[in-house]
């Protein structure tokens, strides 16, 4: 028995490990590309699919990834196509997929919070399975792999999207990667988090990291570093005072972000003189 | 001698507008042509820039650059074009130094899966040397005061070694001592390497020292296509800028 309870402990670390590194590392294009209204929608939208897939018994990460992908497509081509501001696709996919979300899981078999449900709405600690370490790793690697590749141009379009157009690069393709990008990530970390609070994840350790510096090659390292540390830290809260494991993970990075903006030095220094 | 930008009863309109911001223009500059546009607030000036480089999709007429119509190959065109656009200012927390910011100018022209090489960096530093700024390249931008941020925008454009330039007010937040050193500056660069230059401006004064040839716009048309001797007198009519247009 022991063996199995420390079997699925070090499946949560290493989960959370895979789910706070790669949060934090896609988080730095949310925040530096003013995607936050996006991965808010895209997250409540695995939710929503996560939720159906529940209800249909069916895997929810499969239709969380769709319902993910979809979302990422109305926002992203179809925005554009109808000339529509994202801010206001986001406000209308937002509530659609909550709305969407709540149905699906009153309509669940398992009508009540079976661990199933529990885990799509808040995280859970025994629902990592291998399959989803080597989904998680998988993932890891070809983001880890892309960004490096198209470095230049991302780091560019998060300076300035228009600057970048105005220097011949073709933004819309890698605007369009990080937004996909997102949706996979939320995908596969939404049970560990949880649809409601995954979002937290994505934004927290990359403003967190800003906090402190300057050169944006640090900040795609530390980033990614605070997620992890972030998620580990929350899992062990959650396995000592028994909460939801996305609760506590949220909580601390809240507190980590807390503590930045209070010690940032950036909020302390005055104006270089040459 | 070819036409280097040629611009067709060009009107302009930004989205969600009624009138266009640009009406009607037609423009040509031929290569190793400095050219400065004046006109008051609103008068279009940034948005033949943008039209120009393409970065204002919505236009009726035609914009040929170097040959190339800017409605379907505009990103190429564009890679050959140095912009410095009008008050960029970069937030004191941003995470970018001085350098990052100029050496970004060249990615469009090095290319997807390509890296900076020894050439980049050296072109990068020169234009900021040539801008005094090369002490501050590892300094955060958006720590360094308006005019450096200016002077770093300007570095940008001329690292990129465009075969034109345009810049829209890109001397509003200069000292006075920079004010009379870079458009001399910029001036000479544009000699050296026979670019075409758009240089949009409110200093007036300035105009009459560096080039031969003034556009004046008002109300999103081009009022007049002048010597520096001639436009000046036009601006100083009365009863001002806004009635140009009957004036004329």
């Amino acid at each position: 028995m022991i063996w199995l309870e420390l079997a699925i402990i070090q499946r949560a670390l290493i989960g959370c490990l895979l789910a706070g590194f790669l949060t934090g590392l896609i988080g730095v294009f949310v925040v530096r590309m003013r995607l936050s209204a996006i991965g808010y929608s895209m997250s409540h939208g695995a939710f929503a699919g996560a939720a159906l897939g529940v209800a249909a018994s069916v895997n929810p990460l499969l239709t969380a990834m769709c319902f993910s992908s979809a979302t990422a497509l109305l926002i992203g081509p179809v925005a554009d196509k109808a000339r529509l501001h994202a801010d206001t696709v986001t406000s209308i996919a937002f509530p659609l997929n909550m709305a969407l979300a709540f149905i699906f899981l009153t309509l669940s078999p398992q009508i009540g919070l079976s661990s199933e449900v529990a885990s799509v709405l808040w995280g859970s600690v025994i629902s990592m399975t291998n399959s989803d370490m080597v989904y998680m790793t998988s993932l890891c690697a070809a983001a880890l792999a892309l960004i490096h590749f198209f470095w230049k141009e991302l780091f560019a379009i998060m300076f300035n999207r228009k600057l970048a157009e105005a220097d011949g690069i073709n933004t819309k393709p890698f605007v369009y990667f990080i937004i996909f990008l997102i949706g996979l990530v939320v995908t596969f970390s939404l049970k560990l988090v949880g649809g409601l609070l995954i979002f937290a994840l994505l934004f927290n350790p990359a403003s967190s990291a800003l906090q402190f510096l300057h050169d944006m090659k640090k900040i795609v390292i530390v980033s990614p570093a605070i997620g992890a540390i972030t998620c580990i830290s929350g899992l062990l809260v959650s396995l000592v005072l028994d909460v939801p494991i996305g609760s506590c993970i949220v909580l601390v990075s809240t507190l980590i972000f807390a503590f930045s903006v209070l010690l940032s030095p950036k909020r302390k220094r005055k104006e270089v003189k040459p | 001698m070819d036409s280097i930008i040629r611009l067709e009863n060009v009107s302009t309109i930004y989205e969600g507008e009624r009138r266009p911001a640009i009406r009607g223009v037609e423009l040509t500059l031929n290569q190793n042509e400095l050219v400065y546009v004046v006109g008051p607030n609103a008068a279009g000036k940034t948005t033949l820039l943008e039209t120009i480089n393409g970065l204002l999709p919505r236009f009726k007429g035609r914009v040929v650059v170097f040959g190339l119509d800017v409605r379907v190959r505009g990103r190429e065109v564009r890679r050959e074009i140095g912009y410095v656009p009008q008050d960029f200012m970069v937030e004191p927390g941003e995470p970018y130094t001085a350098l990052d910011v100029v050496l970004m100018g060249r990615y469009g022209k090095i290319g997807v899966l390509h890296r900076p090489d020894e050439n980049d960096l050296g072109k990068i530093m020169e234009a900021m040397r040539l801008m005094g700024m090369d002490k501050l390249a590892n300094r955060p931008v958006g720590k360094l005061s308006g005019g450096q941020q200016q002077k770093v925008m300007i570095a940008r454009a001329l690292a990129k070694e465009p075969k034109i330039l345009l810049l829209d007010e890109p001397f509003s937040n200069l000292d006075p001592e920079s004010r009379e050193r870079i458009p001399a500056l910029i001036s000479r660069v544009h000699e050296k390497q026979q670019m075409t230059t758009i240089i949009v401006t409110h200093d007036v004064h300035q105009m009459l020292k560096q080039c031969r040839r003034v556009v004046v716009m008002n109300n999103g048309r081009i009022v007049a296509d002048e010597t520096p001797e001639k436009a000046l007198s036009i601006l100083e009519k009365p009863p001002g800028l806004h009635s140009m247009e009957e004036t004329l």
